[in-house]
């Protein structure tokens, strides 16, 4: 009984094995040849091409939805100490603060509320009203006591606690390393959002891909690990220190 | 968060089980602090969630001898897993690293985002400290519950699991105050629990086990004092106080003859 197993295993073996050489016996002269083709390459190509297309290019774009803020800021002229002589500050990140400060608790007030505009603006000297934005800016908000609603791009899931403080009072990181060149830009960007997440493409990632060649190009769980790490503070990789 | 090297806190609690009146407040401040989601039956105590737990017990006897005592019991935010590994029991059977013993403060965290809801921790925990979502995070509308959920604790979603956390978002509200004021040293009164803040009889006392000026690490040397399952070595960071042998003898599982009673007269 055995021997007839081992010999039937045998010859089923050796079965596979011809009608795999016989796969591959064109090479020996013979004129049969698999179905590779030109012409079935064009079809596998014209099949590829679109699908890389359409997977790189058209979804990523379709992913994300873009809202224009209500209304534009430039952070250029208000930084240029020529034109704006209202933000004092000795560093950039000094600068930054005195519109995006910190609470006297130690949080992070973020984006400003319209009382912080108005410290300046309230002056009727104050240079606006020249372009139609900002005359929108003191009809819309201003005389109507309303706040502007802001898109924040930098908004994290619930789940994640940042503190601002811990970065950049104790840690002296600048802005620029989180957030790029944004208080130098003269016009505000379309907020983009996933449609699926609902998260910002600033948390996401530009890149969808997942490549990245800044320090503000992604904000995700890795990114804050990896500087942690680079550091040497590796403690603060705990669960605890960004999770809530 | 600089720290000088071997200066890491030790959080825990000690509960004097002589002054507590079963009042349940604790509970209350508890799931109102964490947003603890409510059932539309809450009499199904299978299913609903209390991360403060508050047990009344017996010493058994017939009247006039029958004693009471009221027995709050939250996370143990163990140290060791009883077999001598440096993790909670929770943490070293979690597959998805949704749970960990943070080494410089002492507190077991959850991560609900990360938890994927197989309740091993669940079975693991000694103490059933730890709490299943059955369904999403709900609040009824129209009650007002909606406005005392808090922002700085994140809702959980159906299908993980949830615990103690010591309000862990109390010592970040309380390290970025420190911040503010430029020092990283906190005082002992600056982070504390919500079911201690809330007790009204002060039986929870919340603090630093490592700093001997906190009152919890002089509290704990009373003969009176113990810890719940003890001898499980476990390693929790509660702390319970009682006068009573028949309390102390029903916090772990003695055979006859073997629990010693207090005889010093001291503490």
């Amino acid at each position: 009984m055995k021997n007839q197993a081992s010999s039937s295993q045998k010859t089923s073996k050796v079965g596979l094995i011809s009608l795999f050489n016989r796969f591959i016996s064109f090479e020996k002269g013979s004129t049969f040849l698999p179905p590779f083709s030109f012409g079935v390459w064009i079809f596998f190509l014209a099949g590829l091409i679109p699908s890389l297309i359409v997977g790189w290019i058209i979804y990523p774009m379709v992913l994300y939805s873009k809202q224009p803020q209500p209304m534009n800021f430039n952070h250029a002229l208000h930084l240029n100490p020529e034109i704006v002589d209202g933000i004092e500050g000795d560093t950039e990140t000094e600068r930054c603060l005195s519109c995006h400060a910190f609470r006297e608790d130690g949080t992070f007030a973020g984006i400003p509320k319209l009382d912080k505009c108005m410290e300046c603006h309230d002056d009727p000297e104050s240079p606006l009203g020249e372009t139609p934005e900002e005359q929108e800016f003191l009809t819309k908000y201003v005389a109507e006591e309303r706040e502007i609603p802001w898109l924040s791009y930098y908004r994290q899931p619930d789940c994640v606690y940042f503190s601002h403080i811990a970065h950049v009072k104790m840690g002296d990181q600048d802005c620029e390393t989180c957030h790029g060149d944004h208080g130098k830009t003269e016009k505000l960007p379309a907020y983009k959002v996933n449609r699926m997440t609902g998260y910002s493409i600033d948390i996401w990632g530009r890149n969808i891909a997942g490549y990245k060649t800044n320090t503000w190009d992604r904000m995700k769980m890795d990114d804050c690990a990896e500087c942690h790490t680079e550091n040497d503070l590796e403690e603060n990789n705990a669960c605890f220190t960004c999770h809530k | 968060m600089e720290q000088k090297q071997g200066d890491t806190y030790r959080y825990g609690m000690v509960i004097d089980l002589d002054k507590c009146t079963g009042c349940g407040t604790c509970m209350i401040a508890c799931a109102a602090e964490n947003n603890v989601s409510v059932r539309p039956d809450q009499t199904d105590k299978e299913r609903t969630i209390t991360w403060m737990k508050l047990y009344k017990i017996t010493n058994g006897k017939e009247f006039p001898n029958t004693e009471v005592s009221y027995f709050p019991r939250p996370c143990m935010h163990c140290e060791e897993d009883g077999r001598g590994h440096h993790q909670p029991s929770c943490v070293s059977v979690c597959v998805a690293t949704a749970t960990k013993l943070d080494h410089n403060t002492g507190i077991v965290s959850q991560i609900y985002t990360r938890c994927i809801g197989c309740r091993y921790c669940q079975a693991a925990c000694p103490y059933g400290a730890r709490y299943f979502n059955w369904w999403d995070t709900y609040f009824p509308k129209g009650k007002g519950l909606e406005r005392y959920l808090s922002p700085e604790i994140s809702p959980r979603m159906r299908g993980v699991v949830e615990k103690c956390t010591f309000c862990h978002h109390r010592l970040m509200r309380a390290k970025t105050q420190a911040y503010a004021e430029v020092r990283t040293d906190l005082e002992e009164h600056e982070y504390t629990t919500a079911c201690a803040e809330a007790c009204p009889v002060q039986a929870i006392t919340f603090g630093d086990l490592n700093n001997p000026e906190h009152k919890v690490s002089q509290m704990i040397k009373s003969p009176y004092a113990f810890r719940l399952l003890e001898r499980l070595n476990t390693k929790p960071k509660v702390y319970y106080i009682s006068t009573k042998d028949w309390v102390r003898k029903l916090a772990d599982n003695y055979l006859p003859g073997e629990f010693k009673p207090v005889t010093r007269a001291t503490g």
